[in-house]
């Protein structure tokens, strides 16, 4: 990697712990500065401890030779209650803030996951549709796993180290700047050891996410896929592909650990060395009675040379251990850097100010007005800026498009001029190959994307200006893909409308046709549905789903080869229920089976992002274009 | 449960037990280093030159590096063990896996499997790495370091010693409070995610039917709950570091005073500075072995719930299985169900086959009909052997499918799921499925039976063109024809297609089945359809009505006599007579070469743009 980009990588990493820190102070202003001062004080208590040995010392060096107990006991006695005290504090604060961290790490992980799902809440459908699943969810696990291990522990290890480190530091240049300078250079060695070992160690480790990754992927994609490789015996084949990418990630993986592992003995043994070396030149500077230089201005004695070798062990340690969290914490910033990146993802404008209303006609004036009762009747309420006036425009469900073009992205239109009128209570079919723009159009009506060119009006209101709920709320969908949420049937049913009694979810599915396999469910209405509705078929699933479109009662409605799934003698009985519940409404329908769209009193057939027909089923089969080609089956839907 | 997983170090048995030995070597180093020291400080303190200073110091060197090495040599077997264990149990994982039966599929769902193979893995690794090191060290240096510091300070140890119970009855009550909370908050941590990932899944939904604000308002709660749960575990946890110190910090001030006390007393003849220094170290040692233990005590526990997910997984019976003398030749493709009954689960109420008994002669071609939920999938699913009957036998050219060795028996019965699947690869390793061996020409034969040359030799890089994870990028059509070539390829005596050719157009399919009729005269093939017009020319047509069957017979047959098959056939052919008649129609108006100008108008009262239709 060349200079510049390391340098910038390295900006970014400072820049994402700064931001993270900020963060972790917003969410806890009090509590978190306290945990810090518990955790300063701790360290501080820890590495005074020294201090007093040394003491202790100095009394046992005057009263040893004479053996009198009785003289030097007051004075220990005073020096080891003092001791005793500081302990005490000091393990009270440490009881203090690992309790108070354990507050403060979970309660930001919580803050943060709740955080990140609202935004995602938020995003626009492009950002599903362009990131991968997995992708999405590891924010939710890997990336806050990561993060729960840097905050709890090497935020505060981090803290605690250079605390001691400084007040070791200090008392060591108390008693003696040239005892401290030797050690300082065996520190320098240590932490050249620690970036070598640990930097390569960060590399492996970021490496082993990511061939885990890559056996993930492979398995999930096997596990799926379970059944067929056991129909068409490729389990052989299948275990060589999987032992290939194993034995890569074994190979990093190793090697990850290889170097995490022999950090520790490393430090601590060159602890050690630092230790002999620390000796040996304290009993140098006292053979030579070199002059000491020291804050204290104390003679080097050898009440100042033992407290030294303990304080290096100290020092040597404390280093030890942040050695240890240099891998959670290159992983923790990576993790940390990746919420952001969807913490900073543009959300879902929406300008719209025009929202839908409950109405009723006012008995006296005969003109609507708005209400807070659930009457069936919705209006528009449409305040003009202007001129500061309401209008209430009610809501009949005219959708027209007109010389729409759109592209995904910028260079790559695929709608090309197209119009669609559907008067209230029409259905109006879209067919065509996979690929011609069908389930593009309804994006666009209900505004999961944004037009580049021309205008979308609905009951004569350009969409842009109705908000975005409002809009969605009148437009029910029902997609050939059906996603159920955890929870009973019911729950499932009434995802479509909060407020909908029991009842109204079983006449709901029952209009759906959907009421004869629910009964007949182990706990019919009560049956806990979960991993998506997996042990349900996928008919069924779309049986659910129509009905849960039903109990919202929407004004409009798209069904999107809702009934792809279901056997035309049930889709018969379900048409029955649809066309019962569509009635009066304006429906949009994508279906490749023409069965589906034959009724229509609109087929639009589409071509590469145009509209190359529309009409009737009888206009459309006597005009013997396209439309009659796929109906007499001259070529598939594809 | 450690029987079972310890079956997984295998080859790396070496590293697993040269890992303990290298670190008590390096322990046993360690541990004299303090000893050394004690020395050392005597000598210094004696005002020794620095002559009488070094052989002492030397050792001490020494020391340092052959325990450097050790520690060294410990962490690179360790590294080789745990993660070559993992390799190993992973591989065991999967390949237990491949054996499991499609009943054994159905008990764990695929995305538990797939945290096991992962999340679970990775835990018990952590945990083997601490065990085979740091759970060796730790207790080792807890005695040596005990040992020592009474060789030092001889009875002043003995207060080391009484912090243990103590330390001891302390963590017991913290774990003991602490594990159930993790057990329960774990669950709800998976419950969670999943409901994040239905939300990923599902945002059409949530959006469509604005529930941006529900779904937030769900999220908090349970997110809520599940840190409520974590910060009272780690709580309790929080309590393990302070009451450590305490006790440390105790015997600190407690030998302190005692110590002080034996070398001035006995005017440092029993008892030095050296050697309270000593005491100390050791002291320390003592500490950091029990934080260590007390740490790997919580790892493991939390593992644990990993290790017998895993074991659950490595110790289930595959339910179906090769026979002992197992048959592996298929003599033809017959196919007999004597009174066939069959539920998925042993306690599930409903049968989901009941009292089949069906004989279909070699070649023979039988359409598969009937509603959602009728048991055709199930049907079939039993000549393969994916599943055994719960009662009956089920025989395959005229042998019991359950003396067949599994891999002959489904190189002969060939089936196109309905929930079919294509690989990550290109289409030509797709189709190999079928083969392993096949020729080009032999794909390009199969691909055209199967009418998928038409668009694979559109794509520009032909049958090399790369398929995405599970066939995202080809459509159902084209994902349906490419299974059904590489079903082909096998050339099996009993080919099934489940519902294969739904998304293909009525006329491809008919040719689908003309090409297999001529590829495959003798197979017997079974046709599962939706479509009448996809089964009316087979041999017989059987009608499934709520796991049993309502009829069987030809076309016209069954026009007679079951009424579901003439309300489906009527509903579906409604619309095909009409296609006809008007095609009829127009093309006497094509040959009066009239084109009507009505046609281009919509339905509805807004005008249309003029031209755009004709663009």
């Amino acid at each position: 990697m060349s200079k510049p980009a390391t340098a910038r990588k390295g900006a970014r990493r400072s820049g994402t712990l700064v931001r993270l820190i900020k963060l972790l102070f917003s969410f806890y202003p009090v509590l978190l500065p306290l945990v810090m001062a518990g955790v300063l004080l701790c360290g501080l208590i820890n590495s005074i401890g020294s201090v007093f040995l040394q003491s202790a010392l100095q009394v046992i060096s005057t009263s040893w030779q004479t053996g009198d107990w009785s003289a030097a006991q007051p004075k220990i006695l005073q020096i080891v209650l003092t001791l005793g005290t500081i302990y005490i504090i000091g393990n009270l604060s440490s009881l203090f803030w690992n309790r108070y961290m354990a507050v403060v790490t979970q309660g930001s992980l919580e803050k943060l996951r709740e955080k990140m799902f609202n935004r995602m809440q938020d995003l626009p459908i492009r950002y599903f549709d362009t990131n991968q699943r997995g992708d999405i969810m590891s924010h939710y696990t890997n990336d806050i796993d990561t993060l729960r291990q840097m905050i709890s522990q090497s935020l505060p290890n981090l803290l605690q180290t250079i605390i001691v480190l400084g007040t070791v530091l200090f008392i060591m240049l108390y008693f003696s700047v040239w005892m401290c300078l030797v050690i300082i250079a065996g520190i320098v060695c240590m932490v050249f050891l620690t970036k070598m070992l640990g930097s390569n160690s960060a590399r492996f480790f970021l490496a082993q996410q990511r061939e885990l990754g890559v056996v993930e992927g492979h398995i999930e994609e096997v596990m799926n896929g379970q059944k067929v490789v056991k129909a068409f015996c490729h389990e052989a084949a299948a275990e060589a592909d999987f032992d290939e990418r194993n034995e890569r990630l074994f190979e990093v993986s190793q090697k990850a650990n290889m170097y995490a592992n022999i950090l520790m003995p490393v430090l601590m043994n060159l602890g050690n060395l630092i230790y002999v070396v620390v000796a040996l030149a304290g009993g140098i500077f006292l053979a030579l009675n070199v002059p000491n230089l020291s804050i204290s201005g104390m003679p080097l004695s050898i009440a100042v040379v033992v407290p030294f070798l303990n304080m290096t062990k100290q020092f040597c340690g404390q280093i030890g251990q942040v050695s240890q969290q240099i891998n959670a914490v290159v992983m923790g910033l990576a993790g940390a850097e990746r919420i952001f990146d969807l913490l900073d993802e543009e959300p879902e404008a929406d300008e719209g100010y025009v929202t839908l209303v409950n109405a009723r006609v006012n008995p006296k004036t005969w003109e609507l007005e708005e209400t807070d009762e659930r009457t069936g009747l919705w209006a528009w309420k449409h305040p003009h800026r202007a001129d500061g006036t309401v209008t209430y425009e009610p809501l009949r469900g005219d959708v027209r498009m007109v010389d729409v073009d759109f592209g995904y992205t910028p260079d790559h239109e695929v709608l090309h001029g197209v119009s669609v009128y559907a008067k209230p209570g029409q259905k109006v079919a879209f067919v065509g190959a996979t690929g011609a723009g069908k389930t593009t159009i309804t994006n666009l009506i209900n505004r999961f994307y944004d037009i580049a060119d021309g205008k979308i009006r609905y009951d004569g209101i350009n969409v842009n200006k109705i908000r975005k709920s409002d809009l969605r709320r009148s437009l029910g969908v029902v997609l050939q893909d059906v996603n159920l949420f955890t929870g009973t049937v019911m729950d499932n049913i009434r995802y479509g409308n909060l407020d909908a009694t029991d009842e109204e979810c079983i006449k709901a599915a029952k209009l759906a046709g959907a009421d004869d396999f629910i009964s007949r469910l182990p706990e019919g209405y009560d049956t806990m549905l979960t991993g998506n509705g997996s042990q349900l078929s996928q008919g069924q699933r779309q049986l659910l789903s129509i009905a849960r479109a039903a109990v919202a009662d929407p004004p409009a409605m798209i069904l999107d080869e809702a009934t792809s799934s279901i056997d035309t003698r049930t889709e018969a009985i379900v048409q029955r229920g649809m066309d019962a519940l569509m009635q009066g409404r304006t429906t949009f329908v994508i279906a490749h089976r023409l069965s589906t769209v034959r009724n229509s009193d609109v087929i639009i057939c589409l071509d590469h992002g145009r509209i190359i027909e529309r009409g009737t089923h009888d206009e459309l089969i006597a005009k013997k274009g396209y439309y009659y080609q796929l109906y007499t089956g001259a070529f598939e839907l594809e | 449960m450690i029987k079972t997983l310890a079956a997984s170090i295998r080859d790396y048995l070496k590293p697993t037990i040269a890992t303990p030995i290298l670190v008590l070597c390096e322990v046993a180093c360690e541990m004299t280093i303090p000893f050394v020291t004690a020395n050392l400080i005597d000598t210094i303190k004696e005002g020794a030159s620095v002559a009488q200073i070094l052989p002492t110091a030397g050792v001490l060197v020494a020391l340092a590096v052959v325990s450097l090495f050790f520690g060294a040599a410990a962490g690179i077997t360790c590294s080789h063990a745990s993660c070559g264990f993992a390799k190993n149990l992973r591989h065991d994982l999967f390949y237990r896996i491949q054996t499991f039966s499609f009943a054994n599929i159905d008990a764990f769902s695929s995305s538990s499997l797939v945290t096991r193979l992962t999340t679970d893995i990775t835990n018990v690794q952590q945990a083997f790495m601490l065990i085979i090191r740091i759970a060796v060290r730790a207790p080792l240096v807890l005695v040596f370091a005990f040992v020592m510091a009474y060789a030092m300070g001889g009875y002043i140890s003995f207060v080391y010693l009484a912090m243990i119970p103590l330390l001891g009855i302390g963590l017991g009550l913290i774990i003991h409070k602490a594990t159930p909370i993790f057990t329960r908050v774990f669950h709800k941590y998976d419950a969670l995610n999943e409901s994040v990932e239905e939300n990923v899944t599902g945002m059409r939904v949530v959006k469509s039917y604005v529930r941006e604000d529900y779904e937030k308002q769900k999220f908090a709660t349970a997110a809520q709950d599940v840190c409520a749960d974590f910060t009272r575990a780690e709580k309790l946890l929080a309590f393990n570091n302070p009451m450590m110190n305490f006790c440390v910090n105790g015997a600190f001030v407690v030998i302190i005073y005692l110590g002080s006390k034996l070398i001035i007393t006995s005017q440092a003849t029993a008892f030095d500075v050296g050697q309270l220094s000593s005491t100390f170290t050791y002291g320390f040692q003592i500490l950091m072995s029990l934080m260590q233990l007390s740490m790997i005590f919580v790892m493991v526990t939390m593992a644990e719930e990993s290790a017998r997910r895993i074991c659950e997984v490595l110790q289930a019976e595959p339910t179906i299985a090769n026979p002992a003398e197992p048959v592996r030749e298929v003599a033809d493709g017959s196919i007999d169900f004597d009174h066939v009954s069959f539920k998925y689960s042993a306690h599930a109420e409903r049968q989901a086959l009941d009292d089949i008994d069906l004989h279909i002669a070699s070649g023979e071609t039988i359409g598969i009909i009937g509603g959602t939920g009728s048991a055709k999938s199930t049907l079939v699913n039993l000549i393969a052997r994916l599943y055994d009957a719960s009662e009956g036998t089920v025989r395959v050219g005229g042998v019991d499918v359950r003396d067949y060795d599994l891999d002959a028996l489904r190189h002969q019965v060939a089936m196109v799921l309905q929930k079919n699947v294509l690989f990550s690869g290109t289409i030509a390793d797709n189709l190999r499925w079928g083969d392993a061996d096949a020729t080009d020409e032999e794909i390009r034969e199969a691909a055209h039976l199967a009418c998928a040359d038409e668009f694979v030799d559109g794509f520009p890089k032909g049958y090399d063109t790369w398929i995405e994870q599970g066939g995202s990028n080809v459509s159902g059509g084209q994902k349906q024809r490419l299974c059904i070539a590489r079903a082909l390829l096998r050339r099996p005596k009993v080919l099934i297609l489940d519902d294969s050719t739904s998304a293909v157009d009525t006329k491809t399919d008919a040719k689908i089945r003309a090409g297999l009729a001529s590829y495959l005269p003798d197979t017997t093939k079974l046709i599962i359809a939706q479509r009448v017009s996809s089964v009316q020319d087979a041999d017989r047509i059987i009608v499934m009505e709520g796991g049993r069957i309502a009829s069987i017979g030809t076309h016209e047959e069954l026009l007679e006599t079951s009424e579901i098959y003439r309300e489906t056939f009527t509903s579906q052919n409604k619309m095909t007579e009409e296609a006809e008649a008007v095609e009829a129609a127009a093309r006497e108006l094509e040959s009066a070469d009239a084109e009507d100008p009505a046609v281009a108008t919509a339905a509805d009262g807004y005008a249309l743009k003029g031209g755009e239709a004709h663009e």
